[in-house]
């Protein structure tokens, strides 16, 4: 009987706590689908904030984006082969590249940012391109990728599978493309839904980077809550977790598929 | 099949970056379709040698290493035609059975029929025909193995590699193995060097055994000259059980005084101590026996027993005795031992040179 009332009071507890945490969400979410957010749900659910941050904000989904991808593909490009010369390298060097590696992540994104200003802040097409955002971006997601392929490279046993290929005749390229790649697949998934998840959500360096024609998305997001009604401002949230949520299902899924894997 | 070629190791040593000697530098020569096992206890450097003719690894300066006439040493292995199988396997986890296999025949850029038609051809001779579509964590250790070997004899290397190759299986599995490869090394007539520290796995394979030790060739010879004349203690200790009977004391007509008894020994005589195998002493009737002593155990061996004898010296003796029979602890046995199966490795040394002068 106790064990039940036991078992019954930490349902109701972890139910309080999930309340606490969703009920924000949903509201936020109603509210960008409600005519009229200070009357409530009475004034009628309607599709016209959306339509609205739509007219307003395309251009920031589609720049975040495009960020996103690109960041994907030079996070990709850069950190595979980055994980690779870490697993081959000494150990001491490995870890302390490793290490340093993860500054960007640790040091305030602002302060990322205004090192990126005072280094290359007085080269104007480049400052004034969304490519400026992209070295940011790429600056701070760059570890996210190589962590899960390192780890993945370190479980695979690849010195061995190298030497098998090798000696059957795969010069250095083919062994890459043919046996490492494909190897550390399950780590390039799980960092590629990293990078992108991060880049898509992130504020700070991006703040500190963005011109008024390189707004992203949050930039954006932030915008409207300064400057728009209540309704707008949640619209664009909907908008958000409509993009990231998959993405969060996706990494947790990837997650599970390298544990498996191993 | 690709013609199978002679391997030359000269002055072949290796020193790593932490000042560690693991191979002391050598000479080795390999027949063309001869299978040479490097047999020894782990960590004498086989996997190091084993790599040097690889190509995985290079001799330290002054190393060479051919391939018939051919100098390799600058070579990577995968311009040196190697096929190599490996203790774990090392087979592609992210492709099939049949991938596997065809790996080194795509780089070679043959067409695709006659791709598929070697893999299966392969398959076959490994007995794992039907097994192509699988995925490679669906199958057993065995056939991982089966796999490799597939995977290695595709590309009709010139040479075979392999590193303990059946090291991780069964005992059961293992022997079939074994002897699989060793209708496969012999079909192919292929030159194959095959690591191993099982002393079984290495005399029944070997045409010749290296025997190594700390680096060094302690014993190159057939397998009978190994296990009959082996050049040291070292080697008659490792490749099998071995007596060493120490000689207190010497009569004329080549009688040594061992404890337990006397030996007639004539080709010994001066050695501090005499040696021979537990198979090749005889049980006979006390009365006639030249050593007696006192069983104080047995160890049943499934096709024979192994008794160990107290004789009065400070290791017993290991004599074999048929499996039915029945010995009882304490109770006196009888023991001959002929003049023949007596031997001593300085002495094995001094015949082979004997012969060597005869033969040249
Ligand atoms: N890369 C290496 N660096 C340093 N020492 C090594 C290296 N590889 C092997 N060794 C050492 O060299 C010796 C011989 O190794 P190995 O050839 O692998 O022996 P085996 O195959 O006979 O067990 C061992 O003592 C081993 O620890
Ligand atoms: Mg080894």
């Amino acid at each position: 009987m106790t064990t039940r009332i036991r078992f019954l009071l930490q349902l109701g507890f972890t139910l309080l706590v999930c309340l606490f945490m969703i009920v924000p969400v949903v509201m936020s979410a109603l509210a960008g689908l409600t005519e009229n957010y200070f009357v409530g749900l009475k004034s009628g659910l309607t599709l016209r904030w959306v339509n609205d941050v739509w007219q307003l904000y395309a251009d920031t989904i589609w720049l975040s984006i495009r960020l996103a991808l690109a960041c994907l593909t030079v996070t990709v490009l850069l950190g595979v082969p980055a994980a690779y010369g870490l697993l081959r390298s000494r150990r001491r060097w490995a870890n302390a590249i490793e290490e340093a590696l993860l500054l960007p992540v640790a040091v305030p994104g602002l302060a990322t940012a205004l090192a990126l200003l005072l280094a290359y802040g007085h080269y104007r097409e480049f400052r004034d391109s969304w490519l400026f955002i992209l070295v940011g971006h790429v600056l701070f997601t760059l570890p996210f990728m190589i962590r899960p392929v390192l780890s993945v490279m370190r479980t695979a046993r690849l010195p061995q599978l190298e030497e098998a290929a090798a000696s059957l005749g795969a010069g250095f390229w083919r062994r890459f493309l043919t046996v490492v790649v494909p190897n550390c697949m399950s780590g390039i998934l799980a960092g590629a839904l990293m990078v992108v998840t991060l880049s898509i959500g992130e504020f700070n360096i991006t703040w500190m980077l963005h011109t008024p024609l390189t707004k992203t998305l949050p930039v954006g997001l932030a915008d409207s809550y300064a400057s728009m009604r209540l309704e707008i401002g949640s619209a664009y949230t909907l908008i958000f977790l409509v993009m990231i949520v998959p993405l969060l299902v996706a990494i947790q899924w990837a997650g599970r598929l390298t544990v498996q894997h191993h | 099949m690709t013609s199978s070629v002679s391997i030359t190791l000269e002055r072949c040593g290796r020193t790593f970056a932490n000042g560690h000697t693991a191979l002391h530098p050598l000479d080795l020569s390999i027949a063309a379709g001869e299978t040479l096992v490097l047999l020894g206890p782990s960590g004498c450097g086989k996997t190091t040698t084993l790599r040097i003719i690889s190509g995985l690894e290079s001799p330290d300066a002054g190393g060479r290493v051919r391939f018939g006439e051919r100098d390799v040493t600058q070579r990577p292995i995968e311009k040196r035609d190697v096929g190599m199988v490996f203790q774990n396997y090392a087979l592609f986890p992210n492709m099939s059975v049949a991938d596997n296999i065809a790996y080194g025949l795509k780089i070679q850029r043959l067409p695709a029929t006659e791709i598929r038609q070697r893999v299966d051809e392969v398959m076959a001779m490994v007995d794992l025909q039907g097994f192509g579509e699988r995925r490679i964590d669906a199958l057993s250790g065995g056939q991982k193995q089966r796999v490799a070997l597939a995977r290695a004899i595709a590309v009709r290397p010139k040479v075979l590699l392999f590193d303990e190759p059946l090291a991780a299986l069964d005992a059961k599995l293992r022997d079939r193995l074994r002897i699989e490869i060793g209708q496969l090394l012999r079909e192919l007539n292929i030159t194959a060097v095959y690591v191993t520290h099982d002393q079984a796995e290495a005399m029944a394979l070997g045409d010749r055994i290296a025997v190594m030790q700390a680096g060094r060739i302690a014993q190159l010879g057939t397998p009978q000259e190994i296990y009959h004349r082996p050049s040291s203690a070292f080697v008659a200790d490792f490749i099998g059980a071995v007596n060493r009977l120490e000689v207190i004391g010497s009569r004329p007509q080549g009688r040594l005084v061992v404890h337990g008894g006397e030996l007639h020994g004539p080709h010994l005589s001066g050695l501090p101590s005499i040696y021979c195998r537990p198979e090749d002493i005889q049980i006979v009737e006390t009365n006639v026996a030249a050593i007696q002593g006192c069983v104080i155990q047995s160890v049943f061996l499934g096709q024979t027993q192994r008794l160990m004898v107290d004789t009065g010296s400070s290791t017993p003796l290991q004599v074999d005795a048929p499996s039915r029979e029945h010995w009882r602890v304490g109770e006196v046995i009888g023991l001959t031992i002929p003049p023949e199966v007596l031997f001593h490795p300085e002495q094995c040394n001094s015949q082979r040179d004997v012969q060597e002068v005869a033969h040249g």
